[in-house]
């Protein structure tokens, strides 16, 4: 399994990478907290640290720790448009219940 | 499922608790709203791709409010209800608005703050301002799917606190959490990220549409100081529309026109100068209500020529300025351009010349403001780690201070001071007995307070009767980031206090700040003298009344003949009072009392002394 991103995600990251001027990839992961269990976490990674783990999607390095992956291994990262607003959106196949907006999600 | 964004390393956000956070350029011609996404700094457009807001507000008979394009093109069929470029009433009084009769508007004179008369009934400047922000403020939670925590507000270094307070309320009044209000130029300057560049002097040339400004700033230790302001209140891009829309009725040899004609005629003249930035020659045709066909070629050096003496002009203040700041054009290290106006090249190339460099021009000049307004927001609403945190600081132009006995000023916090900024000073009363204390707090340079700005009055009530001299009043002067002042006042045993928060009535202009130092400087000499003076008087009376009360409470110590003398001095000091030759003879006369009342002081020293002691044994002591 793996996380993977989509062209327009991945097109976004790097464009956004660029502008940023430093880092070497994306970080995605989870953390325990929220209105219904987990939450994502989603920034730029400056570092790999000795237990991450790395994948590569469309040119564009993505880092995960090891605790997190079992939530979100298979999850595919997509850059979308609602109306005037635009971002990332996790199409995560491990989650069983999100909260209303889906900021947060049980497996 | 809620869109996410990218974060710095280890500031990803709880769900529900992006602190979203936007920089609003509130302009006199155009608004813009812009915030940090995926940490890159960006402005937001409307739902039809529009960057810019035009700062136009309408109010139609039927109460509903038209903001920005949808109010510009009512601005020409219905003015007097479509207000265009309020930015400059804010915070100003009827006869602070230049050329307010040629105003389309009805004006309505309030205390404070001019008024608006509209078919939607009248309408203060800080109203039709939060109309603007208002929408920004929609756009923004549109675009970045959720309530704002806060915003950065740019208003013009030269705004003083009437101003920046009515920018402050205009945006609570839109909703808005101001995180703090932020001078334009230093908003450009962040912009370009100089706050992070080498320690040095900036200019930032800022030709708007209907305006410009020219600021110095300096950066040192991260910090910002606006050194000096200057510009022009009626030059900007409209002039060089202007000038080529006459040229081309020259050329054409048109007869008056119409205001259709007018307006079509004027709206090719932008078109052809924004087309002139990046060709050297443009063709203008336009067909006239009348028929006639207008069709003329102009080249990029043409318009040069006849727009000279207009960039000659920002010269001027640019000038000024520097002279002001004290500094010459090759000591200002870096030139940021703002404004869509300097995006023609002979602005670059007169600015390039005259401070002997290459201006930094690469940030769209119309949008340079509201990214470095969103950078700041970012960082306040704390979306980005300590270590980077950047603390802003400007200057207050004038110094602040209370009124004391005799109508003299009491400087607490001298101007030039870097804000925020407290200070506390203890004051004590007059009189014996005095229960109460007026405070005046004043605004400027000179000693007296007749010939300084008055900003506020309050009172100070249950102070505990006690000898005069006695009470201590502790009297604090606090400016905030945004630069308003609060003044508080605490009686020390009991801890009564009062305050006020300063919401001057009235706006100073720049040249106002500019004559009231001059005066300062000026009057420096007479100022002495009328305080040394004023102190005297101060004092004359403080002794009268003194020596009464001590007659009063122990006549009876003195003889007919000792008391009759005490009051012959006393009577001297008051005839002398109101128009004394000069300090020093009321001070001689001070003196005189002083000395003719050492015994009388001396006897009554004793009485109290033993007053003091009697009854007590020698153990109690």
């Amino acid at each position: 399994m793996a996380i993977t991103l989509t062209d327009k995600a991945a097109a976004h990251v790097q464009s956004f990478l660029a502008k940023r001027g430093k880092g070497i990839g994306l970080r995605v992961g989870v953390r325990t907290s929220g209105c219904s269990g987990m939450a994502y976490k989603l920034e730029f990674a400056d570092e790999i640290l000795p237990d991450d783990i790395t994948f590569e999607s469309h040119g564009v390095k993505v880092v995960v720790d090891p605790k997190s992956l079992p939530y979100i291994d298979g999850t595919e990262l997509d850059y979308t448009r609602e109306g005037l607003n635009e971002g990332f959106k996790f199409n995560n196949p491990n989650v069983k219940s999100s909260c209303g907006c889906g900021e947060s999600f049980n497996v | 499922m809620a869109l996410l964004q990218i974060a710095e390393p280890g500031q990803s956000t709880a769900p529900h608790q992006h602190r979203l956070a936007v920089g609003i350029d509130l302009g006199t011609t155009n608004s813009l709203v812009a915030t940090v996404r995926n940490g890159v700094a960006v402005v937001l457009n409307d739902a039809d791709g529009h960057a810019l807001l035009p700062s136009v507000v309408r109010y139609a008979p039927d109460g509903s409010v038209a903001v920005g394009y949808a109010a510009q093109a009512e601005a020409a069929r219905d003015p007097k209800n479509t207000i265009v470029s309020v930015k400059r009433f804010m915070g100003r009084g009827l006869k602070d608005i230049a050329h307010a009769e040629s105003a389309p508007y009805d004006f309505v004179d309030a205390p404070g703050m001019v008024r608006l008369r509209t078919v939607a009934g009248v309408k203060s400047p800080v109203e039709v301002s939060a109309e603007i922000l208002r929408t920004l403020r929609l756009r923004a939670e549109a675009a970045l799917g959720g309530p704002l925590v806060g915003a950065v507000v740019t208003v013009p270094a030269y705004f003083d606190d009437a101003q920046r307070q009515a920018t402050k309320d205009a945006a609570q009044l839109a909703g808005l959490n101001v995180l703090r209000l932020l001078n334009e130029p230093t908003a450009a300057a962040i912009a370009y990220g100089l706050d992070n560049a080498a320690e040095g002097v900036y200019a930032v040339y800022d030709l708007g549409g209907g305006t410009f400004d020219l600021s110095i700033l300096r950066l040192s230790k991260g910090v910002f100081e606006v050194l000096a302001t200057s510009g022009d209140a009626a030059l900007g891009g409209d002039d060089f529309d202007q000038r080529l829309f006459c040229w081309i009725v020259e050329q054409a040899r048109l007869a008056p026109l119409s205001p259709e004609d007018a307006r079509l005629l004027l709206a090719k003249a932008r078109e052809a100068k924004e087309q002139l930035t990046t060709h050297a020659e443009t063709r203008v045709t336009a067909t006239l209500t009348s028929g006639e066909v207008v069709d003329v070629v102009v080249t990029q050096q043409q318009f040069w020529d006849m727009t000279r003496h207009l960039v000659q002009k920002t010269l001027a203040p640019t000038r000024k300025a520097l002279r002001d700041a004290g500094l010459a054009p090759e000591e200002v290290k870096g030139v940021v351009m703002v404004g869509g106006a300097t995006r023609m090249p002979n602005v670059q190339q007169a600015v390039a010349e005259f401070f002997k460099q290459t201006p930094l021009n690469n940030l769209d000049p119309d949008k340079v403001v509201a990214l470095g307004a969103a950078m700041q927001a970012n960082v306040l609403a704390g979306n980005r780690t300590a270590d980077d945190d950047w603390l802003l600081l400007d200057v207050i132009p004038l110094s602040l201070g209370l009124e004391t006995m005799g109508g003299l000023v009491e400087k607490i916090i001298p101007r030039n001071s870097t804000i925020p900024i407290a200070k506390a000073q203890d004051f004590t009363t007059f009189k014996d007995g005095q229960t109460a204390m007026s405070l005046h707090v004043v605004q400027g340079e000179r000693e007296l307070v007749s010939d300084c700005r008055s900003l506020a009055r309050f009172e100070l009530r249950g102070i505990p009767p006690m000898a005069a001299g006695a009470a201590r009043i502790r009297v604090t002067f606090q400016v905030d980031a945004d630069g308003l002042l609060s003044v508080s006042a605490r009686e020390s045993t009991t801890g009564v206090q009062a305050s006020v928060t300063v919401k001057p009535s009235y706006g100073l202009a720049d040249e106002d700040i500019t004559r009231m130092l001059k005066e300062s400087f000026e009057h420096a000499r007479e100022d002495m003298h009328a305080r040394a003076l004023r102190e005297q008087q101060v004092e004359a009376a403080r002794v009268i009344e003194a020596v009464e009360s001590a007659l009063a409470q122990d006549g009876d110590l003195l003889n007919e003949q000792e008391t009759a003398t005490i009051r012959a001095l006393i009577e001297e000091l008051r005839a002398a009072l109101p128009e004394p030759a000069d300090h020093r003879a009321l001070k001689r006369l001070i003196d005189k009392v002083a000395k003719g009342t050492e015994e009388f002081a001396a006897r009554r020293m004793d009485r109290s002394i033993k007053r003091a002691l009697a009854g007590k044994k020698i153990e109690q002591l």
